[in-house]
């Protein structure tokens, strides 16, 4: 593994750096560079520190570990790979993101999972640890978004979720009797094989965490899904 | 049965002595206006389907067909027209938003025609392209590095990646979707042949048209359809649509009618499932977040890929545009409202954003005022109608135009103006596969390289009658311009005077 110490560095530097190593990286002292890993593949890349906006923006099958917070529009346009953050995440987290897995172990700002969407073996996840903003899984066309509350002082999601949600999944781990949908949307308990879905996200959520997953398994989730792929059929008369 | 208010717009004339049965245009219809009667040996019309796409009356070996406007009309109101009327019929059976297709329709100003062009007369003698060399080409991208030689006196190229086009026009955005494979196919390989570039439009990149990625933009817009790290790499540059002049300020909305086969793998969404495009990019609220969008595209290709950040031209372009040139994006494509489109809203089409050739003159210079005029390239569109319009466009300060609906009429186009049906009879606007081998890409791309080589020559014909031999002298060149029947404030902001003047 390659070592980096972004000290002081330039994104521009820092990026160039990263790409021109064949080998894994390891960046020490990241403060808010931005682009780290965009559009990467074929290396793995562990950060310690604070990396700045669009981490891993169109990442294309590499694993970037982060070992702090994250800023925004991390995971934007993701087509493969993974990310972990064992902190908060900003906003804008994983837009319109096609594959791979984003992995949060604290909160995540708004506008999370907008416009996620799913085509054939590309299904991508995002699993939010804690709480999330406002506006969480915004035209959201394909995909999983799941999020847990654990450890949230505030309530697991924020206002306005779901809007013009038509495809994918959510989860979140509530009764979901103080929130809100539009009616675009269709809400329930998740049942047995509901969970049974999710599962594999829990189990790995909490490798990476050091959660108990049994304990997070027990208890409630309500599954929100979109009643219709084409919401807006009915809205235009040709002229 | 509820009336129906609405009385077909055509007529089909069909003369009955030369009508030879052939039943050509019954089967041309997609939209199934034609049939045969057999028991009475006649063809019979359901003028209410017909659009006037005219495919009939040119496929009909006899000539036997017209297609008419109907002159049955509603009694006349200058103030309430038949097609105000109509519409409010329609939304009042429907309670549909209205949709309509190409661009704005209404007689409003069209600003190109009240521009005159310069010639020279004795003093600056004019050029014959004929006889002396005249250079078309022109190369986008950010021109303001300072001049740098190394130690023996040369010149270092430290210019950022440029777009080198052979002639100043290229192919705007229209999506593989919203237009045909077929159609796709004669714009790559007319781009190619020409020197030029066409535009994947936020469709993604079919992968048969990878091999044409030198004569591609790739486009990167808010639904991110078919965007991944090798269609970035594919193309000569990423645009980065945060609008267009047909619908400023609104997404779009592919039906999943549309999404079926290679569109949906070419977009990578599921078949049938709506491809919604947001109308904000939800991670771009300001100019410092384009930035950021700008430089991820740019660190995800090592910065070889000039980035262009379109947008339609609304009244606060000026501004929008200053803000672009200090993003890091390398050109700047702007879409005036008279702009194509495949499906918009009638009312926000109509009624929404600014004349192209007013956003040109204002940008231009509010660029050159603030001193970041060479920070960046201008380029175009909507709607760049002939080599005139070109010429006008560079002269008022664009260094490149886009034509899109100029392109889709040499493949055939006739302007009906109901590509959101899908049932484009002429194999454009359509995915049908039986209309869509009607365009014929070979064909096609020789009618697209046949327009822009005459539109080539016809450029060189005014700069030559001017005097000028470069695009370079062209550019940003007003005293070249005369306005006519113009007011006062009008010529002030095309920065142009007025003829006689």
């Amino acid at each position: 593994m390659y070592k980096i110490d972004a000290k002081d560095a330039e994104f521009g530097e820092l990026n160039a750096k990263i790409r021109e190593v064949s080998d894994d990286v390891k960046i020490e002292n990241c403060l808010g560079q931005r682009f780290i890993a965009a559009g990467l593949s074929g290396k793995n890349v562990e950060i310690s520190g604070t990396p700045g906006n669009a981490l891993g923006a169109y990442l294309n099958g590499s694993s970037v570990f982060v070992f702090g917070n994250a800023q925004d529009a991390v995971g934007d346009t993701m087509n493969e790979g993974k990310i972990v953050v064992h902190g908060n995440i900003g906003d804008c987290v994983g837009y319109a993101m096609r594959g791979g897995k984003i992995f949060v172990k604290g909160n995540a700002g708004y506008r999370a999972g907008i416009h996620m969407k799913a085509y054939k073996e590309k299904f991508p996840a995002l699993i939010i640890g804690g709480s999330a903003g406002s506006f969480l899984g915004e035209y959201q066309a394909g995909g999983i978004i799941i999020v847990l509350g654990l450890n949230a002082d505030k309530k697991i999601i924020g206002n306005f979720p779901c809007t013009g949600m038509h495809g994918g999944k959510m989860f979140l781990r509530t009764n979901g009797k103080d929130l809100n949908f539009p009616k675009n949307v269709n809400y329930k308990t998740a049942d047995k094989d509901d969970m049974t879905e999710i599962y594999p996200y829990i189990k790995e959520f909490c490798s990476y965490f050091g959660y108990d997953e049994k304990e997070i398994l027990d208890s409630e989730f309500t599954l929100i899904t979109p009643d219709s792929n084409n919401p807006y059929k009915q809205m235009y008369v040709g002229n | 049965m509820s009336i129906n208010y609405i009385y077909p717009e055509f007529e089909v004339v069909r003369r009955d002595d030369r009508c030879i049965r052939c039943r050509v245009c019954e089967r041309q219809c997609a939209n199934e206006v034609h049939r045969y009667d057999a028991d009475e040996g006649v063809m019979i019309s359901d003028e209410i389907k017909c659009v006037n796409c005219q495919r009939c009356v040119s496929l009909c070996p006899t000539r036997a067909l017209k297609i008419v406007k109907s002159d049955c009309v509603l009694r006349e109101n200058a103030n309430w027209s038949n097609q105000t009327i109509k519409e409010i019929y329609k939304q009042a059976d429907s309670g549909g938003v209205l949709l309509s297709s190409m661009g704005n329709p209404n007689p409003l100003p069209v600003y190109w025609d009240k521009i005159l062009i310069n010639a020279s007369q004795v003093t600056n003698p004019p050029i014959d392209p004929l006889r002396e060399p005249m250079e078309t080409k022109v190369f986008l991208g950010k021109k303001s590095s300072p001049i740098e030689r190394d130690a023996s006196g040369n010149l270092k190229n430290n210019l950022t990646p440029q777009i080198e086009l052979d002639m100043p026009v290229m192919f705007s955005a229209m999506s593989y979707g919203s237009i045909s494979y077929n159609a796709h196919k004669s714009l790559a390989l007319a781009a190619k042949e020409l020197g030029i570039l066409y535009n994947t439009g936020e469709g993604g990149l079919h992968e048969d048209f990878y091999v044409y990625g030198e004569n591609t933009i790739v486009q990167v817009a808010s639904g991110r359809f078919g965007v991944h790290e090798n269609f970035l790499q594919a193309g000569k540059a990423i645009e980065i649509k945060m609008g267009q002049g047909a619908k400023p300020g609104i997404g779009g909305h592919l039906p999943g009618t549309k999404i079926v086969g290679d569109v949906a793998k070419t977009r990578m969404i599921p078949e049938g499932s709506d491809a919604i495009s947001p109308a904000p990019h939800h991670d771009i609220y300001s100019i410092e977040d384009l930035r950021q969008l700008v430089y991820s595209l740019k660190e995800a290709t090592a910065y070889k890929k000039p980035v262009i950040v379109k947008v339609a031209a609304v009244h606060n372009i000026a501004a929008i545009a200053s803000g672009i040139a200090r993003s890091g994006a390398d050109v700047i494509a702007i879409d005036g409202f008279r702009g194509g489109t495949g499906a918009a809203p009638t009312r926000v089409r109509d009624n929404v954003g600014i004349p192209i050739e007013l956003a040109i003159a204002s940008v231009d210079k509010r660029l050159r005022d603030e001193g970041i005029r060479n920070n960046v390239s201008l380029v175009v569109g909507g709607s760049i109608r002939s080599a005139a319009d070109v010429v006008k466009a560079i002269a008022l300060g664009a260094d490149a135009c886009y034509i899109a609906t100029a392109a889709l009429l040499a493949l055939g186009c006739h302007l009906c103006r109901t590509c959101q049906t899908g049932k484009c009879n002429w194999g454009i606007a359509t995915q049908r596969p039986e209309l869509v081998k009607r365009l014929n890409p070979e064909i096609g791309k020789e009618r697209l390289v046949n327009l822009m080589t005459a539109w080539k020559h016809e450029i060189k014909e005014l700069m030559g009658g001017m005097g000028i031999n470069s695009i370079e002298a062209l550019r940003g060149n007003r005293l070249m311009l005369r306005g006519i029947g113009l007011n006062e404030k009008e010529l002030e902001i095309l920065g142009i005077s007025h003829a006689g003047e």
